[in-house]
């Protein structure tokens, strides 16, 4: 919503400021006076801990950087170090660790209530591109963070996904030696992943920007899916979501302390506790729960060059989103029969999740082709076809008007 | 969207309800559940047990194992077994190190500080499997974090030794135990009754040093344990007044909206 802007520059200064650099009145115009619509429920409140998750990543990251050695002698027991000599390191590690699982459970429940809502539909294309770029960027930088302690995991974990490049034809061999700079993951691997997990997030901060700015010119979906008409239907960002993404964030931060305080290390793999060994290959090699659906993704396909195309694949279906979804009404409210199929994908998903952590054999392997193909099914026929053979629910005049239904008259 | 979540976690505890007992079908027999006073949101540990822990890692596991991550020094810090300075200064001394080079470019050998970290029993990795059948005694530093199951299995395995069953067959060098995945392990059962005498007149069963030894190596790989604790409750109920004071906040900027 690119309406009059109504800063007011209160004192000299600003009104100085104002005529050299606007950056005050963007930031009100921004996060301030934003026409938001006044029927946002608590899944939209995950745009705001995102950006809490993300700064929470890089201040913490900063800290550990000062005390961590990128060197395959010295990275794991510099690690112990930080958990046992630096002060509160324990602390600042585990919030990180734990924070990366908290960045991708938050940004699960982001896509998918877009997913719901139908956010990535006209004129919210750009906005979803640029989400799912931020997306690959995370997945890249937890990945490469993942090898930083040099544990049993991080080695062959990073093993395995390098490994992938090379089922590229005739160039892959050559692109997996300089992934690694060598013939196998070791040193100079694990200073390039430093210095790149150094440097995603703040691509990721980049591509915030433009995702927020991307948001800011459509402004926001909201659960009816109908598009603002007048000023009736929006309030203004600040006080109105502003309290209510504190409220949902506070909330957040309670099951974030329960991981970083009572069970730090759930979430992450035992082996991970031991020294990486290029000698001993674990018993089973898995990712970090975020990744395990495109895991099993990969696994369930029997040809290796095949499995890495189905596994970007599933990826990058997310860019083509906006134009495979054929339906032109974007609230899964009024779209009986979609809704049925958006909890089988969930279930779906849920499913690879599970089959990414078990062993590539009998029934696991099985049910792992049947889902996949069943994720691809959902984005390249069901949703195209559904948007043509469903007849969706009666869609309210405008915003307001299932606002004022839903309340008894006052 | 509450109706949509509600059949989409009833469905998802029913895929994994049928899909939990073949994954339960591991060959490694399960350990038993023990309640460690560790355990829970408010767990600490035992002093008694860490100390006693300390003398049978000390005596018995320390001189195949290496603790590479820990000092003497720790052993007096809040939240372990808390020897007092003095006494700490005492069980190093117990120990020689090399050191240097002096200003001659000689090494040295001089009696250990609490500054120093554990003496390691062998000189490097390849010593150690040498002395030991070709097998490496891992460092104990991480040994409750880095298996699954933690301190219950580390317990299970330390206690659980068995002759071999009927048509197991054993190369000369390994050991039953059945908590051991494959059932085979290559360190000998390591406990027996009254290996060693308890200075507080505790008897030295198996399962009371076996306890014990796993008591004081989770503290090993948790020295904060105790502090992580203690801080996560008071953050808790800061975060739940915070969150309270957001609610009502927000219901009283919204009440003047229709």
């Amino acid at each position: 919503m690119s309406g009059e802007s109504t800063y007011n520059p209160g004192t000299g200064f600003t009104q100085w400021l104002d005529t050299r650099l606007p950056i005050l009145r963007l930031a009100h115009d921004s996060f301030i006076d934003y026409p938001t619509p006044k029927n946002l429920n608590y899944w939209w409140t995950f745009g705001g801990i995102l950006t809490f998750c993300l700064v929470t990543q890089i201040v913490t990251g900063i800290i550990l950087a000062m005390h961590y050695t990128p060197h395959v002698d010295f990275a794991f027991n510099s690690v112990e170090h930080i958990m046992r000599n630096v002060n509160y390191g324990w602390l600042i590690r585990y919030i990180h660790a734990n924070g990366a699982s908290m960045f991708f459970i938050a940004v699960y429940i982001h896509m998918f209530r877009g997913l719901y809502y139908g956010s990535y539909k006209a004129p919210r294309e750009v906005l979803w591109i640029l989400g799912v770029v931020i997306y690959l960027l995370m997945m890249a930088a937890a990945f490469m963070g993942y090898v930083l302690p040099w544990g049993q995991m991080s080695l062959w974990g990073a093993t395995v996904i390098t490994n992938l490049f090379g089922a590229i034809p005739l160039i892959g061999e050559n692109i997996a030696i300089w992934l690694w700079g060598g013939y196998s993951v070791d040193n100079p691997t694990l200073n390039r992943f430093f210095s790149l997990h150094y440097l995603i997030p703040f691509l990721i901060f980049g591509v915030v920007i433009l995702h927020i700015w991307a948001l800011h010119v459509p402004g926001n979906n909201n659960p009816t899916g109908i598009s603002v008409k007048t000023k009736q239907d929006t309030i203004p960002f600040h006080p109105y979501y502003t309290v209510k993404d504190g409220f949902a964030l506070a909330i957040f931060l309670i099951l974030f302390s329960y991981f970083i305080f009572f069970a730090p290390n759930v979430l992450g793999h035992a082996d991970n506790y031991i020294q990486a060994n290029p000698l001993v290959t674990p018993a089973h090699i898995v990712p970090e729960w975020y990744l395990l659906p495109f895991y099993a993704i990969l696994r369930a396909v029997p040809d290796k060059l095949g499995g890495v195309a189905l596994m970007f694949g599933a990826i990058f279906v997310l860019f083509l989103l906006p134009w495979l979804d054929t339906s032109k009404v974007r609230s899964a409210r009024y779209r009986p029969l979609f809704r049925q199929f958006y909890v089988l994908f969930i279930l779906d998903c849920l499913l690879l999740g599970y089959l990414g952590a078990q062993p590539a054999e009998g029934i696991y392997i099985v049910l792992a082709r049947i889902g996949t193909i069943y994720y691809f099914a959902h984005f390249l026929v069901v949703l195209p076809v559904l948007g043509i053979v469903e007849k969706p629910k009666a869609i309210p005049e405008s915003i307001s008007e299932p606002v004022l239904a839903a309340k008894p008259a006052e | 969207m509450r109706k949509a979540i509600k059949t989409v976690l009833g469905a998802s505890l029913m895929v994994v309800g049928l899909l939990a007992p073949a994954q339960a079908a591991g060959d490694a027999k399960q350990p038993g559940v023990i309640d460690w006073s560790f355990n829970g949101p408010f767990g600490t540990y035992d002093r008694d047990a860490l100390r006693r822990g300390y003398q049978v890692y000390k005596e018995v596991c320390a001189s195949c194992h290496s603790m590479n991550q820990l000092s003497f020094r720790n052993l007096s810090q809040d939240g372990g077994p808390e020897f007092t300075e003095a006494e700490v200064k005492a069980l190093a001394k117990e120990y020689v190190v090399e050191d240097g080079p002096d200003d001659y470019g000689d090494m040295f050998e001089r009696d250990a500080l609490p500054s120093d970290r554990f003496v390691a029993p062998y000189p490097n990795d390849n010593a150690a499997r040498a002395a030991n059948g070709g097998a490496y005694p891992p460092d104990l530093s991480l040994i409750n974090k880095a298996r699954s199951g933690g301190p219950d299995y580390i317990h299970a395995l330390l206690s659980g030794y068995q002759d071999a069953p009927e048509g197991v067959e054993m190369r000369p060098g390994l050991y039953y135990n059945p908590y051991m995945a494959g059932g085979k392990i290559a360190m000998p059962s390591p406990l027996m009754e009254d290996l060693l005498e308890y200075g507080d007149g505790t008897p030295a069963t198996v399962e009371q040093m076996s306890l014990d030894v796993t008591h004081f190596l989770n503290w090993a790989a948790e020295p904060e344990l105790e502090a992580r604790k203690r801080t996560g409750f008071m953050v808790l109920i800061y975060l739940a007044i915070f969150a309270g004071l957001m609610y009502a906040t927000m219901r009283k900027i919204w009440a003047d909206l229709h």
